[in-house]
Order: C-alpha cells, then structure tokens, then sequence
C-alpha cells in the first residue's frame, strides 16, 4: 500500500510500526545479575531477590535516555539492550 | 446440541472397519483419526485423497480464514506463523513431535495412527512457506516410532508423494527441548536449550534461514484444510476457537487416551467420555505441567481458550490429568514443581533461582507451612519469575503454583492444622530426564 493511502489509520496488520520512542530489555540467557543497571538506572531497574534485574517495559522519557544509554554500555554482560518500541499487531487467541 | 465427543483412545491398534468403500466422511468426528491406522501410502489416499496443490496465496488465505491455532501449547494463529516465515530465502519447516509434556500422547498418537496426515501438512507448509527442507522431531525415547515414520517417509518418497525431502530425527528429551529455539538450536547441532528471541525462528531459524517450526497435530490439520477449506474445519468447535483437537486423558478415568474433540466441548463431557467423573473434586490438571489445576466448578467450562480463561486455564497441548479422590494434590504439584525445577535449561537466572525457591517452598506448604511465609513466598515469586525466562518455563511454573495454591486451598488449611499427608505413590508421571543433546 502506499504511503498516506486510505485506510493509514489503520495499520496493515501484516506490518508493524517502529516508533522513535525507546525502551530496555535485559537478555535473561546472557544476563548473570551483576547488578550495575540497577545501581546506574534506579528509576527502570530493580533487582528480583537473587540479584537479577526487574525492567520497567515502559518506553523511557527523554531525560531518562541518556542514563539509559549508560546503563547500557556499563552491563559487563552487554545484557541491556536498548530497543525500539515496536506497536505489535494486536495478537489473536 | 454438542456434536459430542468421539474415542480415539485405541485408534493405534484397531483396524478402521466402518469405511468399507473408502473416501473419508468429512463431516464425521474423528478428523485426524478416522480410518486409522493408515500406514501405507495407498490406504491413506484411499481415505484421504492426493494432497491438492492451491497457489501459496490461496492456501494462506485459506488457513487464514480457517483459524487454524499452534496445537503444541501457545496456541499460536499458525497462518501468521507461516506468513512470517514465507519470506527470504528457501528454509525448513519442523515438524514438532518431541512432545515433552510427560501427560500428552496425542502426537505420539497421531504419528502412529494417521503419520501421513502429519507429512501431508508438512507438505503443505513447505509449499506455503517456499521451504526446500522438512524435518520431523520426535524424542529420543520414541526411537522405535520415529523408524516407523522414517519408514512411511520411505514409501511416501517411493510413490512421489513429497516434492520436498523429509527427515526424521530424535531429540534429547527435555521439557525445554521442544521449545522452538531450542529445537532449532539443537538442529544447528548445538545443545537443545532455549535461545533468546529475537530473531525468531520464521525469520532465522534452522542454518540461518526462515525455518517453520509447528506441532504435528497442528500440520495434519493444515493438511486436511487444504483439501476441505476453511469452512469445513470451521463447521466443528466454535467461531471463535474453530476445528478440532486432541486431547490426552489421564489418571482417574477408566479408558486413557487420546480423544479428538471439537474445541469448546465442556471439560466434564471430556472427561466423562474418557470413563472418568465430570465433577471430579480431586482436581483436573488441564494443559498439561505448563497448565492449571481446575476444580469441579470447571466441569461445564468449554474446552477452548475463552472457555477456560476464567478458570486461569487454557487448552495447552490439550493434555487433562484427573486426579483421584483422596490422593493430595498440594503434594502431586510439589512433585511436579521440583521435576519443572530440574527441567529448567539452567540459562536465565530468575528460573535457576526461582524455580527451586519455589519447589522449597511448596514442599514447606505441604509440611504444614506454620504462619503461611511458604505461601506468601509462593504468591511473591510467582510474580517474580513470570515472563523473566527467555522460553516459558518459569511462565508455567507460576500458573502451576497459583492455581494449586486456589484449588487446593482447604487441603493447604489441613496440612497447616494437622501436618503433612502420608505419602502415597505418585499419580503424575515425573520422567528421569536425558541430556541437552
């Protein structure tokens, strides 16, 4: 379909729509719970009670990109990942 | 009026007499069974026809239409899966019949009884996905079935049923094993262990390619929606959980099996249909170790996703476990817990710690759990581990824990007041696990 035909409110299911807006996720196999997102990034991370990292999914505010990014680079595991908030198409049962 | 629910439980051993002229009755109950066992290639088109070959388009507009969900556990719609994996460059559809569930036979059941119907939508998915390689995965303990169907894959070369060459081949047997990165990992020749997605297998899977990995009972549904259409697979179930199903019965009930079912027949109807009480009060494992316990009030609950959500329950791999009067069910599930505890493929750290956390602490349940901290430990890490795990382990660990925790409640409150129960031999089977490859 091209872009701005009829119907672009509503997104070709088939597609899915990548957005500026970012958000973490930790890689469970790679993550060993070191801990230092928890430490750098408080606001997004807490840790579970072994040690391991609880992410908030939410995408994160503008001022919060920054220390997102640092949290990033700091992982010793390079377990955090930075990702694109990608509008899944609404799952079916 | 229900169409009612059909026995398939001997399907293996007993020779189909009612089809004397052949062509098989579309409309009746049992699909995937009827007429079994077809084992050579001449009886199965004498039932079923030749495979039709639609264009790609016509046949994923058909599977689309038709609603045809995952048959293996997540109940995935399979014409998005197929959709998915139909770009880039030519890869490999799995067949997934290593069946880790220790309370599911239906895919065993199905490669005996009717294996044909299972290559046939392999077939099929190759064709709709532009694979140039097919691979059948049972687990290693089903060695002897999978020379059976490597046999029947033999004599289906022979009679030039397949454009595209088939494989068979056994794989370690893990509860994780048949998780599909796992099974992809394992085919690359690594060890069968869950991977972190993404990249999921439709677009990288089985040597780097796009790679379809789908339950054997799900294929040989796609193979009769090719020959029928989407109207025919919908005209049993319900709008909105269409087609058939097979279902394993197990425990207390007189005749254990496989029964193929239209999704949305009332559990109790299943479970009476397998000789067993539709209000058993001793608890109903559904979906299998991944699934929930229900109790009687689920006897009238449709077999189907929107049927069972209230129950905290799903369809699952559509195994139901009945468990006896008077056998503990707080000490089957912390059996259960620990075998899920020691399935864990070791990877991810809130299921290395989680899992056995809470398999100690349900065993202090069962001990009488003085002041309830098991349980409120219980309640915490199930929240905990949840959608932590790279594959879903620790997803099911968790329903497991709840829904025992609600189910079982009374019995919790005697083991608090009185101690634990004497031990009795176990109902649920908890297989001696092999490998990772």
């Amino acid at each position: 379909m091209p872009a701005g035909a009829a119907g672009a409110a509503h997104p070709d299911p088939g597609r899915v729509a990548v957005s500026r807006s970012r958000r973490l996720t930790v890689d469970p196999i790679a993550c060993d719970g070191r801990g230092l997102c928890a430490e750098l990034l408080p606001e997004r991370v807490r840790l579970d009670d072994w040690g391991y990292p609880i992410i908030d999914p939410r995408p994160l505010p503008p001022a919060l990109l920054g220390p997102a990014r640092q949290a990033v680079v700091a992982c010793p595991m390079l377990a955090l990942r930075l990702r694109a908030v990608i509008e899944e198409p609404a799952a079916r049962e | 009026m229900h169409p009612g629910v059909e026995r398939g439980a001997d399907v293996v051993s007993v020779a189909a007499p009612e089809r004397p002229t052949g062509a098989a009755d579309p409309t009746a109950l049992p699909r995937l069974l009827q007429g079994a066992p077809l084992r050579s290639p001449a009886d199965h088109l004498r039932v079923w026809g030749p495979l039709p070959r639609p264009r790609r388009a016509q046949l994923l507009a058909e599977v689309e239409a038709a609603g045809l969900t995952g048959r293996g556990g997540a109940g995935f719609p399979l014409a998005a899966k197929l959709a998915a994996a139909s770009h880039g460059p030519a890869g490999t559809v799995v067949v997934n019949a290593t069946e880790g569930e220790p309370v599911s036979a239906k895919d065993a059941t199905l490669l005996a009884a009717s294996p044909h119907l299972v290559l046939d939508g392999a077939t099929a998915a190759a064709h709709a996905t532009g694979a140039a390689a097919i691979v059948v995965c049972l687990k290693r303990s089903h060695a002897a079935l999978a020379r059976q169907v490597e046999e029947v894959v033999g004599l289906r070369r022979r009679a030039g049923l397949d454009p595209v060459r088939i494989q068979v081949t056994t794989a370690p047997d893990r509860y994780v094993a048949g998780q599909e990165t796992a099974l992809v990992r394992w085919l690359d020749g690594g060890e069968a262990r869950p991977t972190t997605v993404p990249p999921r297998p439709t677009s990288r899977g089985v040597g780097r390619r796009p790679t379809l990995v789908s339950n054997a009972e799900t294929l040989a549904h796609l193979a009769l929606i090719a020959r029928f259409g989407a109207a025919w697979f919908r005209s049993l179930g319900r709008p909105d959980a269409p087609g058939t199903t097979l279902a394993t019965l197990s425990g207390d009930v007189r005749v254990p099996g496989v029964y193929e079912v239209p999704l949305g027949a009332p559990l109790g109807e299943l479970i009476a249909a397998a000789g067993g009480d539709p209000a058993a009060n001793g608890g109903v494992l559904v979906g299998g170790y991944f699934g929930a316990w229900v109790g009687p009030a689920a006897a009238a609950a449709p077999f189907c996703a929107a049927g069972l959500r209230p129950f905290g329950a799903a369809v699952g791999c559509g195994a139901v476990a009945v468990l006896p009067a008077g056998v503990c069910g707080l000490l089957e599930t912390a059996r259960v817990l620990r075998w899920l505890a020691g399935e864990s493929a070791g990877q991810c750290g809130p299921c290395v710690n989680g899992l056995p956390a809470m398999a100690d602490a349900f065993d202090a349940v069962v001990a009488g759990d003085p002041g309830g901290a098991a349980e409120a430990h219980l309640v915490r890490w199930a929240g905990m581990v949840e959608r932590r795990g790279a594959c879903a382990l620790p997803d099911g660990a968790a329903r497991l824990v709840r829904s025992a925790l609600q189910v079982f409640a009374a019995d919790a409150e005697l083991h608090r007041r009185r101690g634990p129960c004497r031990p009795a031999p176990p109902v649920l089977p908890t297989p001696t696990p092999g490998g990772w490859r």
